[in-house]
């Protein structure tokens, strides 16, 4: 099993433990040492603090009011002609700029992805063109989509419209989820407090362009915040993945163009244009910029959703905001740093993690849509993946088969492994299972459950392990494989012919 | 002799005397079924069959007017979703009428209908109760005590997963991550969050919506608060109730007729997801937007 560079090297030589913790926080002029081949040669995290003002979502607490009146004193809706006015080139530019990753968790460039919208010759295509907005968030531990739509909805419809412009759209469909019933009622006021006001509609802002921004309300399904399961559902079908290629930036939604976003993507898009590309880039590091809303929840001391700089220590993050883990730090057993999905980290690599995409992969985890679940001592962490895997179980589309069928065996498999009712070998077997999966189906839900429990076992097995001991010696004797109880065929409950 | 007449009785006398002896039990399921979805096929029953007939009635024909015009009109296929969720509004369930109905207003296949209407969750195909409780039990709110809370809802309601309360006015539901966990643990009834609880506060809620109910006439048997209020929305006939006061959204709590339910939200000293300790930023006043545009002079 690979373990994470600095402890690695630490283990070789344990003087040098200091050193490269203090090199992982401060970086500045030192040179970067390396165990092994990583991405991380990001140089180093800009110290620079996040203060008030710089923050984007300024109504996060709701300091004022969801209404256009107190969204047009704090900032939207200013100077937004002008910006509609400039060539979706510069507006592009501008985003590729400011080092503007996607926010929903694959964290892929938005200026490229935009810019794969205005593709040659798309002049001539009569056909309309989409902006499609995610905004069914249903990532365990994700929160933050949330606190955009009810608090600054006015944020992502302008948001809407500047993205839309840079990709010539003609329209924006918000895909919400069902669940979200307040919020949706009060995006749509929003919504239609810009249309009274002529900021969207026949010559948006009085600048020349239309455009429209609709809701659509989802129904409860997880795997409609995949994209084209996305794009299927608000086609009216059931939320069902569909095959890439073609991309969505070819055939889309009703058989057009479109881009699908995250909401939160979108509704940062206009403050950076606003306040210029350098000043989002002087956040983060290297390929890792901007500002970022976390949602910290789990064992801290004051749950919080808050709006932080990029590449920020995880440590920090939680003590600054959090009030800090349940009993202090050294009662920390691990964290899910990026929602369900991504690979738990137990704390020794918590320690000194910075929270940004290429830091996170570089210990095999991800910054996904940075939700951070934190798990203290009194954790039964099995359980707790456990409980993810019959997550993914329910939420898959039952597609493809590796994920319908592998999804219910994981489940079952960890259902056991929470008593320890299992034997040693077959958490080898789950791993296999899980690496099987992962590739092999057309959207990432199969990725998304395999990893959570390759994260359990790369990092827990021996709490696996003990656990599988502990039930073996209450038992009797070593479970059988495939859940039965030690001594299960002198019971006769092993029937048929070979067992 | 005996070999002759019966030789079938003779081979397979003894393995079936020694598996008589034998215990023959075998546990089917090893690890707990999960039933959070329901049928996926329609049974025909009493209040759920195509012979029930269905109308959406004259503000919702309207609404779904509003609702087809957002979507191409080559694509009126698109609405579906909304025209369900609003027939399960108005009929307070998907019967399999609503769908035919939606159906034929789409000019849909019907089994395309019933496709989408079985792949989602949130389309109930059979009646649930006055109050839909749907607690969350996801890791993040697992681990801050959703179990405490499911236990709760239980033993207040007498009723468990997938099941509705004799008197039609709880249905008790364990879903998947309901995207509030920040303020976990949480329920969502009906459309309504309640968040940062505890099993007391569960449990006063749920009776403080059982009163409401009873005071206002609103039991599990009686036509839905979501129609024109004091109208029997099935059948359009005054109920004879009076017209109870304007329901407020969030804010300070419905309420109506002397019953009186918490606002939706945290249940807590919170006001949504900042810390509870107080803030840690957004302290001051906001920036106005000329103080902080771009000196390039791009724009």
């Amino acid at each position: 099993m690979l373990s994470a560079p600095s402890t690695k090297t630490a283990l070789r030589s344990p003087a040098t433990k200091s050193t490269l913790r203090a090199l992982s926080t401060t970086h500045d002029g030192a040179q970067q040492r390396r165990s092994m081949a990583t991405v991380q040669d990001a140089p180093a995290s800009h110290s620079k603090e996040l203060q008030d003002q710089d923050r984007i979502f300024t109504n996060l607490y709701g300091h004022h009011g969801a209404d256009l009146k107190s969204a047009m004193k704090y900032g939207d809706w200013y100077k937004t002609k002008e910006m509609l006015q400039k060539s979706h080139d510069w507006l592009i530019g501008e985003i590729k700029a400011s080092g503007l990753r996607g926010r929903g968790g694959a964290g892929f460039p938005s200026g490229m992805k935009w810019s794969f919208m205005n593709f040659k010759g798309w002049e001539n295509d009569t056909k309309p063109r989409y902006l499609v907005v995610n905004a069914d968030e249903g990532e365990p531990g994700t929160c933050k989509d949330r606190e955009i739509m009810r608090k600054d909805p006015h944020k992502l419809v302008e948001g809407c419209l500047v993205a839309g412009r840079m990709m010539n759209c003609t329209a924006a469909y918000i895909y919400i989820r069902g669940e979200f019933y307040h919020e949706a009622t009060v995006l749509q006021r929003a919504i239609q407090e810009a249309y009274q006001a002529g900021f969207l509609g026949k010559d948006a802002c009085g600048s020349g362009y239309d455009f429209d921004v609709f809701l659509h309300r989802g129904m409860g399904a997880y795997v409609c915040g995949e994209e084209t399961s996305l794009i299927e559902s608000l086609e009216g079908k059931p939320g069902k993945p569909r095959l890439k290629p073609p991309f969505p930036a070819a055939v889309g939604l009703f058989g057009c163009p479109s881009t699908v976003a995250n909401v939160e993507t979108v509704a940062v898009a206009p403050t950076i244009i606003r306040r210029g590309p350098n000043w989002f880039n002087s956040y983060g590091r290297e390929r890792n910029s901007g500002t970022k809303l976390f949602c910290i929840s789990g064992h801290v001391n004051n749950p919080v959703t808050v709006e932080e700089r990029m590449s920020i220590p995880l440590r920090e993050l939680i003590d600054k905001h959090a009030g800090g883990v349940k009993g202090g730090w050294d009662n920390l057993k691990a964290v899910i740093p990026g929602g369900s999905s991504t690979p738990i980290l137990p704390k020794k690599i918590c320690d000194d993690q910075l929270m940004d995409f290429d830091a996170l992969k570089d210990n095999q985890s991800g910054l996904g849509t940075a939700a951070v679940v934190v798990m203290d001592q009194s954790t039964d962490i099995v359980r707790a993946i456990s409980r993810l895997s019959k997550f993914y179980h329910h939420e898959s589309c039952g597609q493809c088969t590796p994920c319908r069928e592998g999804s219910k065996w994981t489940e079952q498999i960890m259902h056991r492994f929470e008593k320890g009712h299992a034997r040693e070998r077959e958490i080898d077997m789950m791993q296999e299972l899980t690496k099987q999966v992962e590739g092999h189906t057309i959207c990432a839900l199969g990725e998304a459950f395999a990893w959570p429990i390759q994260g359990l076992i790369r990092h827990f097995r021996p709490e696996l392990e003990e656990r599988i001991r502990g039930h073996t010696s209450r038992a009797g004797g070593e479970a059988l494989a495939g859940g039965w109880e030690h001594g299960a065929e002198k019971r006769g409950m092993l029937i048929s012919p070979g067992q | 002799m005996a070999s002759k007449f019966a030789p079938w009785a003779l081979r397979s006398g003894g393995s079936a005397l020694r598996s008589c002896a034998r215990q023959q039990r075998r546990a089917f399921q090893v690890s707990a079924a999960a039933r959070s979805e329901g049928l996926n096929v329609h049974r025909d029953t009493p209040d759920n069959n195509p012979s029930i007939p269905f109308q959406f009635n004259k503000q919702n024909l309207s609404l779904i007017e509003e609702v087809l015009s957002r979507y191409p009109s080559q694509y009126k296929k698109a609405a579906v979703m909304p025209l369900l969720d609003l027939g399960q509004r108005q009929h307070g369930f998907t019967s399999i009428s609503v769908m035919n109905e939606v159906a034929r207003i789409l000019e849909m296949p019907p089994m395309r209908v019933y496709e989408v209407a079985t792949f989602y969750t949130m389309y109930n195909r059979n009646p649930v109760g006055r109050y839909h409780v749907q607690c969350c039990t996801t890791t993040p709110c697992q681990l801050n005590g959703s179990d405490g809370i499911m236990k709760a809802i239980e033993e207040k309601l007498g009723i468990h997963h997938g099941e509705t309360t004799p008197d039609n006015m709880f249905t008790l539901t364990e879903v998947e991550c309901l995207g509030a966990c920040v303020n976990a643990p949480m329920v969502q009834i009906n459309d309504d969050y309640y968040e940062d609880l505890t099993p007391e506060k569960t449990k006063d809620l749920l009776t403080a919506l059982k009163e409401a109910a009873e005071k206002t006439g609103a039991g599990g048997n009686a036509p839905g608060l979501a129609g024109e209020m004091g109208k029997d929305e099935v059948s359009g006939k005054p109920t004879g109730q009076k017209q109870p006061n304007a329901l407020k959204l969030g804010g300070e709590g419905y309420s109506a007729q002397g019953a009186n339910i918490p606002a939706p939200g945290p249940l807590s000293s919170r006001v949504s997801c900042e810390n509870s300790k107080g803030q840690t930023t957004l302290m001051n006043e906001p920036p106005s937007p000329e103080q902080v545009f771009r000196q390039d002079g791009e724009l």
